[in-house]
């Protein structure tokens, strides 16, 4: 209802006009394919998008918060809760120390093969998540190259914690040069190049001119890290070994409360996936704006 | 990468690079070429033998079609939702843009578990659809319906800034030329958005084919009916066929990669073109 409301509105001045009503704006479409257009893509969305996640909470909370509490205040629950933080913080953090390094190199110098090493760094994005677990199995799996060297060794990757830190790394590899990459190429090196022949050393320069113009960059690229960090599934999922209480995130426990049937664990923890996913498109939308705004300030 | 510019008078470039190098080789490059040396385990033979196995066959095609079919759904869509986004005012536009990226951000086992429970037999949606004789959750159409959820955000973030930056003037001069509002879409404002409309579709459609945790809770997993590629290999390594699981992923690999790259060069063409007529 409300949305024919807002169509009628808008079409209000033109009607109020009616001598000049032939002079419609040349790019507006009639009112009714306006309506179904906009009518399309709400119920697209609702269907599609708003509707899962809203059965995520309600089917959490389906027996009542204290039931809610409980599934959530479980030792496997904080088992995979602590992991699950544990693999992001790693993941994250190196990941973010190699993407201001590439983005350093491919943005402040020239090179040939920039474009090819680009689409390298690229490249987990087009890998599927199975694949990205499976290449570690073929690694460190008992078959793999390294296996019984490890073996003999006693030296535990595959289905341990290094394997799942391993694996979600390669699949958040992108996320934070791919961020920085195009923004550091947009501001350019002016700044940097006054620095240094101003006397200051590079670090210095880093620290002080570079960082401060790429920090909502660089969070905006932390922030999708971490998300696909934390929520990553296949990948993970191969390489875990899914050992209770061990080896576990997240995700994996998603999926195993939900195959033993317990619906409102399942969803339990699920819930807490969904509200980083939410807060995490909360702080990017505001984050934009921040992008955006120093973008701006440093065009003045 | 000796060939570094002179120009530039910035330090670190031996650091910067030198890590990036290292660590991409380390994580990415040689997990990946291990991959390859693992499928000269098999015969030529055997490796033939292996992918066009009626199950693995299946799987493929499986995976490749439904994927192909979501992403030209999502292209529509996209097409559609960016849009009414892009070019009109309604109650909860912003509310809803941003909601286009969930996909995206929701992990894709909660997806998959969300959208299991959504359209079961006694789900929100399965029970009207069950109604009317439609069974979604644990068939084929289960995985189209989760493909489809997990490509939405492509098309219509790749398209919504070249529509935003879409000069006014050229649909304007359109239309004081006689043409009527169907033609200036079809034949001004498409070919401009042509170049983004594809690089969105191949991404939704690489995306798809290499899903997991939305689509194994939705599918079934019937072997030969509803079983996807990435399945299978999860279920070889279980079974320790590790050089059959490594076949089945060079496949997928090669085969996405291969698309990506007709895409890629259509992409360039209609860039051209598009090009040409503005």
């Amino acid at each position: 209802m409300t949305l024919t409301v807002a169509t009628t509105t808008e079409q209000l001045p033109a009607a109020a006009r009616p001598a000049h009503a032939a002079r419609r704006d040349p790019r507006a479409e009639p009112w009714l394919v306006r309506a179904f257009i906009i009518g399309f893509a709400v119920l697209f969305l609702s269907l599609f998008v708003v509707l899962p996640l809203l059965l995520v909470f309600s089917s959490a909370l389906s027996k009542g918060i204290g039931f809610y509490l409980a599934a959530l205040n479980d030792p496997e629950a904080w088992a995979a809760i602590r992991l699950t933080l544990i693999t992001a913080v790693i993941s994250v953090g190196l990941n973010l120390v190699f993407g201001v390094a590439a983005a350093w190199a491919i943005a402040k110098f020239e090179f040939r093969g920039k474009t090819f090493l680009v689409t390298l760094i690229d490249l987990p994005f087009s890998v599927s998540p199975v694949i990205s677990g499976l290449v570690f199995v073929l690694l460190f799996g008992a078959q793999g190259f390294f296996g019984p060297w490890l073996m003999a060794h006693d030296i535990h990757i595959l289905f341990a914690m290094p394997a799942i830190v391993l694996a979600t790394t390669f699949v958040t590899f992108p996320f934070v040069a791919r961020e920085l990459i195009p923004l550091m190429q947009e501001q350019g090196s002016l700044e940097e190049e006054a620095a240094i022949s101003l006397g200051a050393s590079g670090w210095r320069t880093f620290w002080l001119v570079t960082l401060p113009n790429i920090k909502w960059g660089l969070l905006y690229g932390v922030l999708l890290c971490n998300a696909r960090a934390m929520g990553e599934f296949g990948a993970v999922s191969v390489v875990s070994g899914h050992i209770r209480g061990e080896t576990n995130t997240m995700p994996l426990l998603v999926e195993i409360l939900y195959n033993e049937y317990q619906t409102v664990g399942a969803f339990a923890i699920a819930s807490l996936l969904a509200l980083l996913a939410l807060i995490t498109l909360i702080a990017k939308t505001v984050l934009e704006g921040q992008i955006v705004e120093g973008q701006q300030s440093r065009d003045d | 990468m000796s060939g570094a510019s002179k120009r530039s008078a910035l330090p670190g470039f031996g650091l910067t690079m030198g890590l990036t190098l290292t660590w991409l080789s380390l994580l990415i490059l040689i997990p990946l070429a291990g991959l390859f040396v693992k499928t000269t385990e098999l015969s030529l033979s055997q490796f033939i033998g292996t992918v066009t196995s009626p199950r693995t066959l299946h799987a493929l095609k499986l995976s490749f079609g439904l994927a192909f079919a979501a992403a030209l759904v999502n292209l529509v869509a996209g097409l559609v939702i960016v849009w009414a986004l892009v070019r009109y005012r309604f109650p909860g536009r912003r509310i809803f843009d941003a909601i286009v990226d969930i996909p995206f951000a929701l992990p894709t086992a909660v997806a998959g578990v969300a959208l299991t429970a959504l359209f079961a037999q006694k789900g929100w949606l399965g029970e009207p659809l069950a109604a009317i004789g439609i069974k979604v959750a644990f068939t084929p159409l289960g995985i189209f319906v989760a493909m489809i959820f997990i490509g939405i955000p492509f098309v219509v973030r790749t398209v919504q800034p070249v529509l935003i930056d879409l000069d006014a003037e050229l649909e304007e001069a359109a239309a004081c030329l006689g043409a009527s509002r169907w033609q200036t879409v079809t034949r001004v404002i498409l070919p401009s958005l042509t170049p983004a409309i594809l690089t969105g579709f191949a991404l939704a459609f690489a995306r798809a084919v290499g899903e997991y945790g939305s689509v194994i809770f939705i599918a079934g997993n019937l072997p030969n009916v509803s079983e996807i590629a990435p399945l299978l290999i999860v279920i070889r390594l279980s079974e320790f066929r590790y050089a059959d699981a490594t076949a089945i992923a060079i496949v997928m690999l090669l085969t996405a990669f291969l698309i990506i790259f007709v895409l890629n060069r259509l992409q360039r063409w209609a860039q051209t073109r598009a090009l040409a007529i503005s």
